[in-house]
């Protein structure tokens, strides 16, 4: 099959982007889609033509590495996928298809189809975590945890961390993926103690990193490959809200 | 030099104990001032990262990948290993101790996998204490399941995701570092060489992947938790960004590399569907509880198989190979990955494998859809089915799975003593990259165990016994001539990668190594295959700098001269595998020679072989020299395994 690809080509930020027209031909349907951007990269190569940057590394939708804007949707036209997990056969033979990186004002531009997403680090290093050093802790048995709240806290957990919900949402809002981090934790008892702070910074973080605001959209949880509910970012604003109200932390 | 493996004296089960308790300490005001740089932030890298930062040494930290989450720890699907015993069927530290070293074919040391069965309850505490969501019962308490190799339940498992949810737990307890200043973290970073300063490791060069810079860094002590080289097959079940840079350039600088040779093939995995493929999936080894390998009994159904012209289901059950159940009738398809692997290959080299490149089997469910029903076996493996089907758009509910074997890990690495040190001083390595525990092939769920049990619970100790004669030693000037020469020698290759200009892309030479290591080094080896994979694998070395193309610029971020440097050390690698392999004359867990079997079964040779191989790099191309550890087994007997 073939396929008449727009690619986003930029050399970096500083710089100007634009999209490019290539032909891939001679594909396999069942070929991923980032088989089909290293076929391209193989041909620009031997052409010699720098190949197309993008970012990829387990290849098995758990990694969170790879991301591309395919025709408009955030990882393509599968729901619940990864760009990874992203096959060939989901297209026709000679479809035109567009290809460009996440776009965020939180997220600039490395180079082509690559983003920088270091901001999420710097949201989970603000308070995404239980403040345990290592050898503090008691024996595992001792703290129950009802088995619905851990099946919650896990569906939670799940995030990869892509940015697809960033980049789906037309404010460039990161609420799916703090409250995410946020509910895993408030969910169970080894969060409690610092529930209302973790929130207060998580919140403060993303703010200073320049993400927008959630508007109930929900293009965040219809484009994320993990499935991730809305009603995570529920619970966020209700504890940031009682954080900031009750709480004695600041 | 004498390889000197440090196991503390004293009882097999006091002997870890009695290390601590002897060990030099440091203390608070001198760790400040103590630098510690770790390379690698999956389960090894980010734990102990996380961990000496805790203590309060100063840690820089380096990944390759956009961010310390990336880390391929995450893709583990089963579980953690831990000698609780929660489900009170009988287990000790001492059986995991025993199953490991067993299912590692007696090739692996006493001291270092017992200390690792007896700390693995803490890491289960740990885990749980930073809220890691492990699967519990409906009384709130953790839940367990089995897997290969063991008779208990001991493996610890969150759904399909457990790597993932161990690697969020020790990646946020370094974010937690990194925000309260104690690490430094340096994401899209790759180590291409360590600086080494009178015997001793005092810093790293790295390339800034953004910028292409080239960095200089200075530590007290280096630690390397740079994963497995899987890749150097090219198709595995490895990320694509894994690579040996990080050991292999340690091993050019004086880290022995131990037990090369050991590669471990996994049996369940998606065949290769064309050469466009860029890895491997694998389905978990679980599917074998219910599912039945099988190839056609003549080869001329199996050529219409792959022409198409026949079905799974055209094939009647008389006329059906379910060759594991023929050959191990005691175990049938639940022997050993080692063991059902080869006898993959022996099928399919027989010209009876069933997808149209001739490398696959079927793995067929439908007995157990008639024996349980279509709900139960959908309900069992919920998450597999789907995965499959979307790959390969056939549903295995209606037709068999086609599987073939994968590499998937490597028990080999960089030798270490039982501090973890390499024969570097100073220079330390974590989890995968080293050889330690595994022996010969590793057990499921072990791995998430021996990398979170090196970077929480034993590095932090040994490291103190190294830096405590270190704290008077003050950070050494970037511009001393050994980080000048490191950085020029690094610099002056990447520039003769970009100035080969030839015509062969990166991808058509890895391809090529690929297929030269599966062909003479892979599932089945033979001293003949050996000894001209040797040979083809110093001409592909010689093609690669004659006939390379990478285009783009040097300081720039350029994905394709990274991957050019891998390759590059890759095809090294290779080298030093097969010489690894041919030496040993022996057929030990993933390690199958053809001619040292009996009765189609591997046949160890304890006489002459119970040692770790421990290579010295001598020059590239030249011959490395041997030092043997001779493995001394005093509180367990060596024996036979046998599946049949």
């Amino acid at each position: 099959m073939k396929l008449n690809l727009k690619v986003w080509r930029q050399k970096n930020a500083a710089t100007a982007g634009k999209l490019v027209d290539y032909t891939v031909d001679n594909l396999n349907p069942d070929m991923s889609f980032l088989e089909m951007i290293d076929v391209l990269n193989d041909e620009l190569v031997k052409k010699g033509e720098e190949p197309v940057a993008f970012d990829h590394d387990c290849r098995e939708g758990i990694c969170g590495m790879c991301g591309m804007y395919i025709n408009g949707r955030a990882h393509g036209p599968n729901h619940g996928a990864t760009t990874c997990q992203l096959y060939l056969r989901k297209f026709k033979d000679g479809d035109k298809v567009y290809v460009e990186p996440w776009r965020s004002r939180a997220f600039p531009i490395i180079k082509d189809l690559t983003v920088d997403r270091s901001a999420f680090d710097h949201i989970i290093a603000a308070g995404g975590f239980v403040s345990v050093n290592t050898g503090q802790s008691q024996d595992a048995n001792n703290l129950p945890v009802d088995k619905n709240d851990a099946e919650k806290a896990m569906d939670a957990a799940a995030c990869i961390g892509c940015g697809a919900c960033v980049a789906a949402c037309p404010n460039g809002s990161a609420m799916l993926f703090v409250s995410a981090k946020i509910s895993q934790l408030a969910l169970l008892p080894q969060g409690q103690p610092e529930r209302d702070i973790r929130a207060m910074r998580m919140v403060e973080q993303m703010d200073a990193e320049g993400f927008g605001n959630c508007s109930n959209i929900s293009a965040c949880e219809a484009e994320c490959p993990k499935e991730i509910k809305v009603s995570n970012i529920a619970r966020m604003n209700r504890d940031y809200f009682a954080a900031s109200v009750c709480s004695e932390t600041k | 030099m004498a390889l000197d493996s440090k196991i503390p004296d004293g009882p097999l089960a006091e002997k870890w104990e009695n290390y601590k308790e002897h060990a030099k300490l440091v203390n608070p005001a001198n760790k400040r001032k103590v630098e510690v740089l770790v390379v690698g932030t999956g389960l090894a890298g980010a734990s102990a990262a996380a961990s000496l930062a805790e203590l309060g040494y100063k840690v820089k930290a380096f990944c390759f990948q956009d961010s310390p989450r990336r880390a391929h720890s995450i893709a583990a699907q089963g579980g953690i290993n831990a000698a609780k015993n929660y489900k009170n069927d009988g287990d000790s530290v001492f059986r995991l101790f025993y199953d490991t070293v067993k299912g590692g074919d007696f090739r692996a040391r006493e001291g270092n996998v017992y200390r690792l069965a007896s700390v693995s309850n803490n890491i289960i505490d740990q885990c749980v204490a930073q809220g890691v969501p492990f699967a519990r019962e409906y009384g709130g308490l953790l839940d367990n399941r089995s897997f290969g190799g063991a008779q208990v339940s001991r493996t610890f498992y969150a759904r399909g995701q457990t790597g993932q949810q161990l690697l969020l737990g020790a990646y946020q307890a370094l974010e937690r570092q990194v925000g309260l200043g104690n690490i430094e973290m340096f994401n899209r970073h790759e180590m291409v060489d360590v600086v080494v300063i009178d015997g001793k490791a005092r810093g790293i060069i790295a390339r800034d992947l953004v910028t292409g810079k080239l960095e200089r860094y200075f530590g007290h002590a280096v630690i390397l938790a740079t994963g497995g080289y899987g890749n150097v097959f090219y198709l595995s079940t490895n990320a694509m960004g894994s690579n040996v840079t990080a050991a292999w350039k340690a091993h050019k600088k004086g880290a022995f590399f131990g037990n090369p040779c050991y590669t471990q093939i996994h049996p369940t995995c998606i065949p290769v569907s064309g050469d466009y493929q860029s890895k491997l999936t694998l389905m978990s080894e679980s599917l074998r509880n219910d599912g039945r390998v099988w190839v056609p009994k003549t080869k001329e159904d199996a050529k219409a198989i792959r022409e198409g012209k026949k079905r799974a289901e055209d094939i009647k059950d008389e006329d059906r190979d379910y060759y594991l159940e023929r050959k191990y009738p005691s175990f049938g398809n639940l022997c050993p990955r080692d063991i059902a692997s080869r006898a993959a290959k022996e099928a399919c080299d027989d010209g009876r494998g069933i997808v149209p490149s001739g490398f696959g089997v079927f793995l067929d469910f439908s007995d157990a859809i008639k024996r349980l029903g279509i709900d139960v076996v959908k309900a069992r493996y919920g998450e597999l089915f789907p995965m499959y089907e979307n790959i390969t758009s056939e549903d295995p509910l209606k037709t068999p799975m086609k599987i073939y074997p994968a590499v998937h890990y490597t028990m080999g690495g960089l030798w270490v003593d039982y501090e973890l040190m390499t024969t570097v001083q100073g220079l330390y390595c974590l989890g995968e990259a080293n050889f330690s525990d595994h022996g010969a092939n590793r057990l499921g769920a072990s791995a998430l165990m021996q990398g979170l049990a090196d970077g929480y619970f034993v590095v932090p100790y040994t490291i103190g016994n190294y830096l405590s004669s270190e704290i008077f030693t003050k950070p050494i000037s970037l511009d001393s001539p050994e980080f000048v020469e490191a950085e020029k020698a690094a610099d002056e290759r990447y520039k003769k990668i970009l100035s080969v200009k030839g015509k062969q892309s990166v991808e058509d030479l890895h391809r090529k190594l690929g297929k030269i290591m599966w062909e003479y080094c892979g599932m089945a080896r033979n001293a003949e295959g050996l000894t001209k994979a040797r040979k083809l694998l110093g001409d592909l070395r010689e093609e690669f700098w004659r006939d390379v193309k990478v285009l783009g610029e040097l300081n720039d971020f350029n994905p394709d001269l990274d991957k050019a440097g891998r390759v590059a050390d890759f095809i090294e690698l290779g080298e030093l595998m097969v010489i690894d392999a041919l030496n040993r004359n022996e057929s030990c867990g993933g390690h199958f020679r053809e001619e040292y079997q009996e009765l189609g079964e591997a046949k160890r040779d304890d006489e002459n072989y119970c040692y770790v191989a421990a290579w010295e790099f001598k020059g590239i191309g030249a011959d490395p020299e041997l030092h043997k550890e001779e493995l001394k087994y005093e509180n367990i007997k060596l024996q036979v395994r046998s599946y049949k």
